[in-house]
């Protein structure tokens, strides 16, 4: 009992402050990034994308949330209520969650747990449970297509990125992000992991419904997909948990496959931001590289093509290592 | 032990209460005029055609099948992957039967056209 008191007082302050952190780095990471795909999908168009408000349309983001802030919220009459009011929040908590045990720094974590690893895959999965019940809640049809179709994918994704993450494991011997980072104090994982690291960004940009994946709220077929039916706030906390995925599969990324923080000069945090921000863009890129794929084509990709890989990568690391 | 799980929870219901919050602002903060067309499901500004929950392709559900047979295959193997180094060949081996035996399940799903979509 006394453990338990002693422990919950300083414990208890690093939660709360870590969570207003978290806050802190979610609202203003979205609004970068939604600033940063505009920015990016405009230059690689050869045009100037916002410009009007801020420097650049620095603030446009803002002003746009501002905007969501005093938009209706509507309901129709329809749907399902308490699922359909429980899916923003769901989808919106793992998120949160998942930064529990990111590594932003040697000392800059919230929690450095011994399943960090586990953690994040776990609570991140929660996110096609939230759309799934937005989706068929709605009952509006597009919205139910872009449910089925995010879940088939979400699975689909979800068996080679699992293995991908398990041949690091493996290499590692531990789930503790720390000790992932520390482990590549020689060379980062992307030089012995090459496959890995193009498997793992695959998976990442599928999981988080963009393009060439992004099925879910194909715009040209489904309106928005999934969220169809949300508006004002909740449609804003769908938004965020969309950008804050991104952001967490992209530190992930990060931490698995180029080091973490580590890096000469600048202090850990900046090398950790750097490495993000360059993960995110890769992806932003993929966007406008790459057209959506068929239905069909993406399951087949991830049954036929990705599991084996990775199943054969995962067998490979585990016999390199072994001899 | 499981202690060391309680600052998840704390935090957790933290995080709750706070996005219940955010929403219950919003809640507050926006007007509220419903009119009957506002009210209706969208498509696409013509009046909703029956109830949206089709039946759908039973594709989903040989997906979901797999997923299952595989993730769980996944959760067995997070254990043996954390402690890989110390089990020596032996480990090696047994997982390589294992991971066989499910190659050759997908081998004989892949064979049967399961995984097409067409």
């Amino acid at each position: 009992m006394e453990q338990l008191t002693q422990f919950s007082a300083t414990e208890l302050a690093r939660m709360i402050a870590g969570l207003i952190g978290v806050i802190a780095l979610v609202s203003v990471n979205a609004l970068f990034l939604i600033w940063m795909e505009r920015k990016v999908a405009a230059h690689m168009q050869l045009r100037p994308g916002p410009m009007e408000v801020g420097p650049h349309g620095a603030i446009q983001t803002i002003a746009d949330a501002v905007k969501l802030l005093g938009k209706e919220l509507i309901t129709p009459e329809e749907v399902d209520r308490p699922i359909y009011l429980l899916a923003p929040i769901v989808v919106f908590l793992p998120v949160l969650l998942c930064f529990l045990v990111v590594p932003f720094s040697q000392s800059l974590i919230i929690r450095d747990m011994n399943v960090g690893i586990v953690l994040i895959l776990a609570f991140s999965t929660l996110t096609v449970l939230a759309i799934l019940m937005g989706g068929w809640a709605s009952n509006n049809k597009y919205a139910v297509f872009g449910a089925f179709r995010s879940v088939a994918q979400n699975i689909a994704y979800e068996i080679p990125l699992l293995l991908t993450v398990m041949s690091i494991i493996l290499m590692v011997g531990s789930f503790r992000l720390t000790d992932i980072v520390a482990a590549q104090s020689r060379y980062w994982y992307i030089f012995v992991q090459p496959l890995a690291f193009i498997l793992y960004i695959i998976c990442a940009t599928a999981e988080t419904n963009r393009t060439p994946f992004d099925l879910p709220e194909a715009e040209s077929e489904l309106v928005a997909g999934f969220h169809t039916e949300y508006s004002g706030m909740r449609f804003a906390l769908f938004f965020l948990a969309e950008y804050t995925n991104m952001f967490i599969v992209s530190a992930v990324g990060a931490v698995l496959f180029l080091g973490g923080w580590r890096g000469p000069i600048l202090p850990g945090i900046f090398w950790f931001l750097i490495k993000v921000y360059a993960l995110i863009f890769l992806i932003m890129w993929f966007r406008w590289t790459f057209p959506r794929v068929r239905f069909d084509q993406l399951i087949t990709f991830a049954w036929k093509i990705l599991i084996p890989l990775a199943f054969a990568n995962l067998l490979i690391t585990a016999l390199v290592l072994k001899l | 032990m499981l202690i060391d799980y309680l600052p998840v929870l704390i935090y957790m219901l933290i995080a709750v209460g706070l996005v219940g919050v955010i929403v219950l602002l919003s809640e507050l903060l926006g007007k509220k005029r419903h009119t009957p067309a506002k009210d209706m499901p969208y498509e696409c500004g013509m009046d909703p055609i029956g109830d949206a929950r089709h039946r759908y392709t039973v594709r989903f559900y040989v997906i979901a099948m797999f997923f299952v047979v595989f993730d769980i295959e996944a959760i067995f193997l997070y254990p043996w992957a954390v402690i890989f180094k110390s089990l020596g060949w032996f480990g090696f081996v047994e997982m390589l039967v294992f991971i066989g035996i499910l190659v050759v399940g997908l081998v004989y799903v892949w064979g049967k056209g399961a995984l097409e979509w067409e």
